[in-house]
């Protein structure tokens, strides 16, 4: 018998896709994608469109069989299961709530699939529209209800049935701005709550970074790289992942000096940036060298790792100052500073652009022109 | 205000309307109105007045039988063109759009005949000698030739065939419009295919089905070319009925009650169709 009691406790499980490839006739969506999610961990899979993160939530789901490689729920090989014996619940970007069902039928629509009986379906229900905030909007039919309050009831039909794993795809896609934050908490507190096993598809870096608790950046279905937001944001291993990843600086320069991981590079501008890097380079290495808009900072002082810079416009973006520079050398970036009301920059005197304090610049090998 | 300007457009839609309507009142409803008067006359002059023509028609269990053959057969092609559809529709929708314009190429390959062609091919694929039987006896499925020519069965086949069309396109074009992921929503959810076909397919497919069965029915039980080269003399359908006695007994005010009587049991058939659309949206 089920209860309410129980409802926080149902059993996470590990979901784990092994070497998985799929390709529709000749094109290759899914590339030999190799992916563990901790039970009871939200994992981002974030990519532009048509990068394969649908395909791979649908191989999970069971509405494709991969070309090649295994899913695996819990201990168990899923891959000979239909999506009716998968127990995963899929919210999607549609909601896909059924138009000739009102809330309740929708909700209890698993329910009854799986031959619970009328009471216990009527008890769950109520139960799963109190844990979606939806008391009282039971008799309603779908399109009676706002965006934001039928991705609720979707979520309450998925969960409703305790899946194993939730899939969710672009699930904030069709809201607007303001109701996106709140779905977000929503969903983060309802996969807390049910100690959910959930991989979330979105194109959207802000709401992968906000609500997962790892990222796995996908491009041209491959993933690019796995790890935690702050991971992915402050350390991208390639240059797709730290170009997709907020915003970047790129400088084209040379090694200079070697010593142990610390790198002398010399930018076309002439100044000289000492650079830690897990990578190795060799004297005249041709580089490149990324680095954050906030990690850059404008000053009046020459020194050897400055670039004189000239300012070509301001732009106030919520809480910062967003500077578009050009140096002599014809490099073109963007410097971020704090706003703080009525302080304004020395506009008279020539500027350079230095690195910050704890600014942590990243090496790429650049192919030699 | 605005009640003034939705009278002033009125009044303009009803002269542009006027036309059509005009040509309605003379050659459908004025024609209606004399079948009527017709039916109640004494001879083909339109004189005196007496129910003897109706009292004749239904005391008769022949001519009762015969409204009823031609309303059952209307069910039954009704019945048999959605068994084949659904999975046809099903195939449509799932198929790529390069698959999707052959299979709707095949589905309108019968409307692209004339009905008289068509029904006389039936009758070389249904004959004796025909094309089915040969094929029948080669297997040894049969010993004996069937007799398909002048029976229901027969009728019903080519029926079914000659009718496909008028079910499968109004169903094909609503079940392109469900959400695919209604579909896989319900796989997730646990439901088998079959529960999602009857839980979900079937009541957001309902208006497109329908309007087909609608099609399907008024044109059934109306099918005078098929009904008497197929069914032959044997079977004796309403149109049938109306054209011996109009055309070949010459009693008109029966042919009339006949006329009246089809034109009734077709109506109630699709008014049937359309409250079961209502019902089911409701319910
Ligand atoms: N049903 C399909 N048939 C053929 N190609 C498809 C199909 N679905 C997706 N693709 C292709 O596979 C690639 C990945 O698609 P998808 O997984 O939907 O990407 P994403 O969800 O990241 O936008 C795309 O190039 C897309 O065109
Ligand atoms: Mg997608």
């Amino acid at each position: 018998m089920h209860n309410p009691s129980t409802l926080s406790d149902a059993t996470s499980q590990p979901l784990t896709l092994d070497a998985v490839s799929h390709s529709y006739g000749d094109a290759l969506a899914v590339d030999r994608v190799t992916l563990e999610v901790r039970a009871g961990e939200l994992v981002a899979l974030l990519g532009p469109s048509g990068c394969g993160k649908s395909t791979l939530l649908r191989i999970v789901a069971g509405f494709i069989n991969q070309t090649e490689g295994r899913v695996i729920i819990g201990d168990r090989v899923v891959d000979p299961l239909p999506p009716n014996r998968r127990e995963v619940g899929i919210v999607f970007q549609s909601y896909a709530l059924f138009p000739h069902m009102t809330v309740a039928e929708n909700i209890g629509y698993g329910l009854e699939a799986r031959g619970e009986s009328k009471a216990t379906c009527r008890e769950r229900v109520q139960e799963m529209l109190a844990t979606v905030r939806m008391e009282g909007f039971g008799e309603r039919k779908p399109r009676q209800l706002s965006g934001g309050q039928q991705q609720r009831v979707a979520l309450a039909r998925a969960l409703a049935v305790r899946p194993r794993i939730l899939l969710l795809d672009e699930p904030f896609a069709a809201l607007d701005k303001n109701l996106r934050l709140d779905m977000q908490i929503e969903i983060k507190r309802l996969q807390r709550q049910f100690g959910l096993t959930a991989i979330m598809v979105t194109h959207d870096q802000d709401e992968a970074m906000s609500i997962a608790d790892r990222i796995a950046v996908m491009s041209r279905g491959r993933i690019e790289q796995l790890g935690s937001p702050v991971a992915i944001y402050d350390e991208p291993e390639t240059l797709f992942v730290n170009d997709f990843i907020g915003s970047s600086n790129r400088f084209e320069g040379s090694v200079e000096t070697v010593a142990s991981d610390l790198y002398g590079v010399r930018l076309a501008s002439g100044a000289i940036w000492t650079v830690t890097s897990r990578r190795s380079f060799s004297k005249g290495d041709p580089v490149l060298v990324t680095i954050r808009p906030e990690q850059l900072a404008l000053t009046s002082k020459a020194a050897p790792d400055t670039i004189p810079v000239s300012l070509k416009l301001s732009l106030p973006i919520g809480g910062e100052l967003i500077h578009d520079v050009e140096s002599p050398a014809g490099e073109a970036f963007k410097v971020a500073s704090p706003r703080r009301p009525g302080a304004s920059l020395d506009m008279s005197s020539s500027m350079h652009c230095a690195l910050a304090a704890h600014a942590k610049p990243i090496l790429f090998p650049r192919p030699a022109a | 205000m605005s009640s003034a300007a939705t009278g002033e457009r009125m009044g303009v839609e009803w002269r542009l309307a006027a036309p059509l309507g005009l040509t309605y009142l003379a050659f459908f409803a004025a024609p209606l109105v004399i079948l009527l008067v017709m039916s109640f006359s004494v001879d083909d002059n339109l004189g005196g007045f007496t129910i003897a023509s109706w009292v004749k028609f239904w005391g008769d269990p022949f001519y009762r039988g015969v409204v009823w053959d031609t309303l059952r057969l209307g069910l039954v092609a009704v019945a048999v063109t959605t068994l084949f559809a659904y999975p046809i529709a099903l195939l449509f929708v799932a198929s790529s759009p390069g698959m999707q314009r052959l299979l709707l190429f095949i589905v309108l390959l019968p409307l692209l005949t004339s009905v008289v062609i068509r029904t006389f091919a039936w009758i070389v694929i249904l004959s004796r000698e025909g094309v089915l039987n040969q094929a029948l006896l080669a297997l040894g499925l049969t010993s004996v030739p069937l007799n398909l020519l002048q029976t229901e069965l027969g009728l019903v086949i080519a029926l079914t065939q000659i009718e496909m069309p008028l079910m499968l396109l109004p169903l094909i074009t609503v079940m392109g419009q469900i959400d695919p992921s209604l579909s896989d929503a319900s796989r997730a959810l646990g439901s088998s295919r079959w529960r999602t076909f009857r839980k979900v397919i079937v009541p957001l497919s309902l208006p497109g089905w329908i309007a087909g069965a609608t099609l399907v029915f008024a044109s059934a039980t109306t099918a005078f070319i098929s009904q008497t080269v197929i069914g032959g003399a044997r079977l004796v359908y309403l149109p049938t009925l109306i054209w011996q006695q109009a055309m070949v007994v010459y009693n008109w005010p029966f042919a009339a009650v006949a006329s009246v009587t089809l034109l009734v049991a077709v109506l109630a058939g699709v008014s049937a169709f359309a409250m079961l659309g209502r019902f089911a949206r409701t319910s």
